[in-house]
């Protein structure tokens, strides 16, 4: 069983590249988890047809300790099963505290099963407290990969990212895998990632074109595989699931300084 | 080798860095300085408290008229429930509150979707079965780092029950000791209690007892003293106190502070709102309880109150006299070794005088430095960033402000009865003794095997570690079950309670273990 956890800059299309990608690695016969680690709670609506998910720690605030898996668990396109962690209303309580308990708990239920190939965390924003980085932790994602593009403040996320990566790496054994680039169609954007990429010490995975192909799905509730199976940009997450199925590349980052990542940006970023 | 060094020298060289302006041996006549209200060191086993236990446990926790509910996990109220020793008796509607023990009992599920629902409905349970009129909420460390609103709780309740609600951030994190939450229950009383009842009259030669909590009855032997020459007592802070009561103490004539540490906020603020002097007391120890009653007098400048004081100090020493003789003569010789919160290690080093003990080491657990050097260090102290994490609350003069006193007479009075001053525990010391702020185990039993003191006076955190070095402790916070120790019928009490100590056989009857392995 692979544990990977995708992070990055909130906004950058984490949830939606999760799910195409597992659309992907679904339809090559993989068998999947999905813990939606959002409060928000949308991490699995492409996967599960927008069918409204019991979160966990909804039913756990509401069952109290009574809780059965299939409560929480839902199997959506490709068999993969969905969790939504869920969490508080903006502005109360504690969200990362919630990942904490929410996982602790699918682990008690016995979600983690033998036969699954793949668990995948898709984790809200920046690892801004201990609870977001629950999923890199000790016995949890082993893998690592960071969705961003060629905008700065999305690098900027990224590199941070990449030093709580490396927190734990020596703790936990966490490996950063590779950074997954969700175009925004900036300037020199590919040169740009894979060049921020390399001095981390990793690769861009892949480069996601962009295309509106991904919305028109998105609105229809599904991914660009069941979507339109024969698009582009179903055979581009189909390449991005067969990488991370045979990536071999796991290292621990070296993040850079904010004066590199400027320099490295006035160099690909800016084009004549 | 002397105390200090033999400390010292087993520190490596960060510790010793943190540790060596914490001790020092009192020169007489000369001005010294220590180091204190600084972050203890993790691993030296402080005996401090947490800024929760300051504000809720010393000072909110005694107001009798007011439900006081512990925001939290159950651990904090449940520990700080009926610790203090502070008795009260029902006020004027019947109530007293303090026997029992509120608390939101948070859970997993509160931590993540936040307790403010948790706690509005736990205060609508204690408005269903107790009806109080006031109430008051107090945070613990969770409550602050998932940042519930809980001043939002208390605008709440005061709109749905018409009551007082006051609501204090204390979470136990903040500072470094208690000492933050006893300012942060300052501010909280300023705020919103004192000053917000100016109903009916109160008569002559009103006094407020600021930092007196009635441990073991101290304040009733106090206060007894006090009517007995002929004055009111407005509003005691908070021993046996009420809101009701604080809510008229800025109507009265003069502040009295016993505990310099834990109140003299509220005293520097109602000077500034109200226009109200204070006088440092210590009703602890003959000598100074009748020094405290002649400087009250003073005050006043009334013949008939200075009179009256001389008759009640007469009649009282009179009727403790033999007593107070007895125990001296079983007690004189002796050294002690004082280790409390508060004032308390300056205050009792009167009384073991008063009985011939001389006391080779004081320290205080949260102190600042002007408890030990005296007040006019005060503006030399250098906020670092934990007292400036801590509100400090500026008040300005209130539109009833009103002056006791002439600003003649009011200077006079400076340098005669010391008004507004406080010259700290070192100077009350003799040559040759130790002072130690925040003293630790390791401290503790190398002051035992150095100094040799008959009797420690401390708490029940370091109690046993006197105790199994076999030198009696008595606790100077809670009195061990026995009290009161203030007043000249608590001397009394006080020496009882030491002598029966000092020459209890317990000592003689137990040998340990490693001991016996050896004679056998």
């Amino acid at each position: 069983m692979r544990q990977v956890a995708i992070y990055g800059k909130g906004g950058i299309g984490k949830s939606t590249t999760t799910q195409n990608l597992n659309a992907g690695l679904g339809e090559m016969g993989k068998k999947i988890m999905i813990v939606g680690c959002d409060p928000k709670a949308d991490s699995t609506r492409l996967i599960l047809g927008g069918l409204a998910q019991e979160t966990v720690l909804d039913t756990l605030r509401e069952e109290g300790d009574d809780i059965d898996l299939d409560q929480v668990l839902k199997e959506g396109v490709f068999h993969i099963r969905c969790v939504e962690s869920g969490g508080p209303e903006p502005g109360v309580g504690c969200a990362g505290r919630g990942i904490i308990t929410s996982i602790t708990l699918l682990e008690r239920l016995g979600a983690y099963t033998e036969d699954l190939d793949y668990v995948f965390y898709d984790v809200l924003g920046d690892v801004v407290c201990g609870g977001f980085a629950m999923p890199i932790r000790e016995g949890k994602a082993r893998e690592i990969y960071i969705v961003c593009s060629g905008e700065m403040m999305a690098l900027y996320a990224a590199n941070n990212i990449s030093k709580g990566i490396r927190k734990y790496a020596n703790t936990g054994g966490v490996r950063l895998g590779g950074l997954i680039c969700n175009s925004r169609n900036v300037d020199g954007e590919a040169d740009l990632v894979s060049a921020v990429a390399k001095e981390m010490g990793t690769q861009m995975i892949h480069f996601v074109p962009r295309d509106n192909m991904v919305q028109r799905a998105e609105i229809n509730k599904k991914t660009v595989i069941q979507y339109d199976p024969n698009c582009d940009q179903a055979n581009q997450y189909r390449v991005l699931a067969k990488k991370i199925d045979e990536n071999d590349m796991f290292v621990i980052p070296s993040p850079l300084t904010q004066d590199r990542l400027e320099t490295l940006l006035m160099e690909h970023g800016l084009v004549a | 080798m002397d105390f200090k060094s033999a400390v010292l020298g087993r520190y490596n060289a960060r510790i010793y860095k943190s540790r060596k302006d914490h001790i020092l041996e009192v020169k007489a006549g000369e001005d010294q300085k220590i180091a204190a209200n600084t972050r203890a060191v993790p691993g030296l086993m402080t005996n401090r408290g947490c800024c929760y236990a300051g504000c809720k446990g010393v000072v909110v926790g005694p107001l009798k008229d007011t439900c006081v509910i512990t925001h939290g996990p159950i651990g904090c109220g449940f520990y700080s429930w009926g610790t203090r020793r502070n008795k009260a008796r029902p006020d004027a509607d019947g109530n007293n509150y303090i026997q029992y023990c509120f608390s939101t009992d948070m859970q997993e599920p509160d931590i993540v979707f936040g307790g403010e629902k948790k706690l509005k409905k736990a205060i609508d349970e204690i408005m269903a079965i107790f009806k109080p009129k006031r109430i008051m909420i107090c945070s613990t460390c969770p409550v602050g780092l998932i940042g519930d609103d809980i001043h939002a709780v208390a605008n709440q309740v005061e709109k749905d029950y018409g009551v007082t609600c006051v609501a204090f951030s204390c979470e136990g994190y903040k500072g470094v000791s208690q000492s933050a939450g006893h300012h942060i229950a300052n501010n909280g009383l300023m705020r919103r209690v004192i000053g917000t009842d100016d109903s009916g009259s109160l008569g002559q030669h009103t006094i407020n007892l600021l930092g007196e909590y009635n441990i073991g009855g101290d304040g009733w032997e106090t206060e007894r003293l006090l009517r007995a020459i002929g004055y009111q007592v407005v509003a005691v802070f908070t021993g046996d106190g009420s809101v009701a009561d604080i809510a008229r103490s800025h109507r009265a004539d003069i502040n009295l502070v016993q505990c310099h540490r834990s109140i003299n906020y509220v005293a520097e603020m109602m000077k500034t709102a109200f226009g109200i002097n204070w006088l440092k007391v210590n009703f602890i120890g003959l000598k100074a309880i009748a020094q405290s009653l002649r400087d009250l007098a003073t005050f006043f400048g009334d013949p008939v109150l200075i009179e009256r004081t001389e008759e009640v100090i007469a009649e009282e020493l009179a009727a403790v006299t033999p007593d107070v003789e007895y125990y001296r003569s079983r007690l004189s010789g002796r050294t002690a070794a004082l280790f409390v919160g508060g004032s308390r290690s300056h205050h009792y080093q009167d009384l073991l005088a008063d009985f011939g003990v001389e006391t080779v080491l004081a320290g205080y657990e949260f102190a600042h430095r002007d408890d030990y050097e005296g007040r006019e260090v005060i503006p030399d102290i250098k906020e670092d960033a934990d007292s400036k994490n801590i509100e400090n609350l500026v008040v300005e003069p209130d539109r009833r402000y009103r002056a006791f006193l002439t600003p003649e007479r009011y200077q006079e009075l400076k340098e005669t009865i010391g008004l507004e001053e406080y010259a700290g525990l070192i100077r009350g010391m003799a040559n040759g003794g130790w002072v130690v702020d925040d003293l630790n185990h390791f401290e503790t039993e190398e002051m035992i095997r150095l100094l040799k003191p008959d009797v420690f006076f401390s708490g029940v955190k370091d109690k046993y570690v006197a105790q199994k070095a076999g030198v009696v402790c008595r606790q100077l916070h809670s009195y061990d079950y026995s009290g009161p120790y203030s007043g000249y019928r608590g001397a009394v009490n006080f020496g009882r309670d030491v002598t029966m100590g000092l020459f209890a056989p317990a000592w003689k009857l137990v040998t340990p273990p490693w001991l016996e392995a050896k004679n056998a």
